[in-house]
């Protein structure tokens, strides 16, 4: 079998047979006459996946019993009944019946996108239940072979998440995006996951597989190397808990790890401080901006919680795609490419004056290192106009975010009138790449590890080196272990992540030296493309 | 029929916590309660699957709307959930 490459969503690496789920039932493509009691029978069979989904919440708890809770009550739910019946009363069996229903009740979901879209699988995995219950074949799940194994599926569904017990190593399925259940429920697990597999189902059950997590890369192995491989990723993830304090190479030069947050119940005592301080949470659902007052205490709870860490806050980003209704911007085409970010100031120039008024005020009572950045910059003007305003308001630093490309090309022009910059690795890939960030069809182009991509980050690095000003990085790709040691080897002089990321982020810079991490950098920037990227630093 | 317009105060939208919250708070009034958002026909908010079905997002403004015995406070129980942050 050649080696499979698909997105490492979950990071680590271990190694072991692999099982696939319990396929899901297939009607007989013969419909046959439907019964006097179709209706009855496609209600108890509903009935019956709503109770068991319930029953099967209140085994797990968290957002796992949530997402149950939540399935059951689709299965429950009186739209779904209706649909159901209609499709009866004109001659179909009970089965066909719920499979027509849900089918047309998905494609609402898809059109939505996003995360709605995803909800397609949540009403899958109930039809499969209710028609398997009807045809009394065995319930689709997850199989149970008495020996840790890899699972590997299509795509998992919350139940079969919330039902994974601690015989599964790794999770490897078919379809699926960074945003799917199965890359949410791995991450939080600590499991390695890869997505995106195509050729996964066609491995034989039992066949050893090594996953990699990082990479995204599944390969044959014999037993013997399952074995040794599944040892050393216990041991890497021992030592990658035993470091703490703060981020350092090998060779002791500092890249300190810092936590992107939206408020104080976020913020973990790990971590040398705030790299990204969303401040959206205080605007969302509101008919007016909140007063001054208002928002200086909810600044002044976080810089309270950091102590005397730094914090770098994020002015309000919103636009039409993140609307607020009291900005009272127009509907637009392309609101990636809108009024969002700082160029909302063009339109309501008052909310960001009265952020800053208010963040100036709650800085100056508390004792933490209070950095202000302005999103979606486009020209070194906007970021001269913007530090101004934050001087003007009496902060020490200001700085902006790069996230369109312009920026990142033109970042020593703009460097020259800000103190530091941030990088948003989410947008700029978007922006780079012409990609929708929300369209998982074009997941492989948001690859955080495309070399063009890189490119503009080093361009960013390299700038901020000859300035002698901080150039930092508080997107998603901050948290990958790998690359957080390529863009310390470009000279990015700070990381943001989410909490979970940093311990193996902590350890992947202990075991390199900076010259290792500029060797890293180099073979990713000279690679051809995302995946060459990848594996030429993993294996460097 | 009383009916009133609420902003979506659930930063993620109406999935997931909120969405569910949204339907069980509408199963507990004594009366139907239907939701509707921009030109989208109003829906049962009893349903789950219609409720998610709005694809309605946090800052969105949506209109709920009720008849009969108990209908306001119907509304502004729903009104109260439908613009707290459930996801905070």
């Amino acid at each position: 079998m050649p080696d499979m490459t698909g997105l490492g969503v979950s990071p680590g690496r271990t190694a072991g047979p692999v099982h696939a789920m319990g396929s899901p039932p297939r009607l007989p493509a013969e419909v046959p006459v439907a019964g006097p009691d179709e209706r009855e029978r496609a209600t108890a069979a509903l009935a019956f996946v709503a109770s068991s989904l319930e029953e099967l919440s209140t085994t797990v708890d968290g957002t796992a019993a949530e997402v149950l809770a939540t399935q059951a009550m689709m299965a429950a739910d009186p739209t779904l009944a209706d649909a159901v019946a209609a499709r009866i009363a004109d001659g179909r069996p009970a089965a066909w019946a719920i499979t027509d229903a849900i089918g047309e009740q998905q494609e609402t979901f898809k059109a939505l996108g996003g995360y709605f879209a995803e909800r397609a699988a949540d009403l899958a995995d109930l039809r499969d239940r209710a028609v398997a219950w009807l045809l009394d074949v065995p319930m689709p799940g997850l199989p149970r072979p008495g020996v840790p194994f890899v699972l590997a599926a299509d795509d998992l569904s919350p139940a079969d998440t919330a039902l994974l017990d601690s015989s599964v190593l790794a999770i490897v399925t078919r379809r699926g995006g960074p945003t799917s259940h199965t890359a949410i429920l791995a991450r939080s697990r600590g499991l390695p996951a890869v997505v995106s597999c195509a050729g996964i189902l066609d491995v034989p059950d039992g066949t050893p597989l090594s996953v990699d997590g990082t990479t995204g890369v599944v390969a044959q192995v014999t037993a013997l190397e399952a074995m040794e491989i599944r040892e050393a990723g216990l041991a890497d993830r021992a030592r990658d808990a035993a470091i703490t304090g703060p981020g350092r190479t090998a060779d002791g030069e500092s890249v300190p790890l810092l936590l992107n947050v939206g408020g104080a119940a976020d913020l973990a005592d790990d971590g040398e401080g705030v790299g990204l301080f969303r401040t959206e949470f205080l605007f969302l659902g509101r008919t007016a901006a909140p007063p001054v007052a208002e928002q200086e205490s909810a600044y002044r709870a976080l810089f309270e919680a950091a102590g005397g860490r730094k914090v770098v806050l994020r002015t309000l980003d919103a636009g039409a795609d993140k609307p607020l209704p009291f900005l009272g911007l127009a509907d637009e085409e392309n609101p990636a490419l809108g009024i969002r970010g700082l160029r909302t100031a063009r339109v309501r120039p008052a909310v960001l004056t009265e952020q800053l008024e208010a963040v100036s005020r709650a800085a100056t009572a508390t004792d933490a290192d209070v950095w202000v950045m302005a999103p979606m910059v486009a020209t070194a003007a906007e970021a001269a106009e913007f530090a101004s305003l934050v001087h003007q308001a009496g902060l020490r630093t200001a700085g902006v975010m790069i996230e369109v490309p312009a920026a990142a090309l033109h970042a020593r022009q703009i460097l020259a009138s800000v103190d530091f910059v941030s990088i948003g690795t989410n947008d700029l890939s978007q922006y780079t790449m012409a990609a929708d960030r929300m369209n998982g069809e074009l997941a492989d182009l948001l690859d955080p590890w495309q070399p063009a991509v890189l490119q503009l980050v080093a361009t960013v690095a390299a700038a901020g080196r000859d300035l002698n000003k901080p150039v930092g990085i508080c997107g998603e790709a901050a948290g990958d272990p790998l690359l957080a040691c390529v863009f310390a080897g470009m000279g990015i002089t700070t990381l943001s992540m989410s909490a979970p990321s940093l311990p193996p982020v902590r350890a992947a810079l202990a075991s390199h030296t900076m010259a290792d991490c500029r060797r890293l950098a180099e073979l990713a920037l000279n690679a051809t493309d995302a995946p060459t990227a990848r594996k030429a630093v993993a294996g460097g | 029929m009383p009916a009133r317009e609420v902003v979506v105060g659930s930063r993620i939208g109406l999935h997931g916590r909120p969405a569910a919250i949204v339907v069980k708070t509408a199963q507990a009034q004594p009366v139907t309660v239907r939701i509707s958002i921009a030109e989208k026909p109003p829906v049962d908010a009893r349903s789950i699957i219609a409720v998610l079905a709005l694809g309605a997002h946090g800052g969105d403004t949506v209109t709920i709307s009720a008849d009969g015995d108990g209908a306001d406070a119907a509304l502004d129980a729903m009104a109260e959930v439908l613009a707290k942050d459930l996801d905070a």
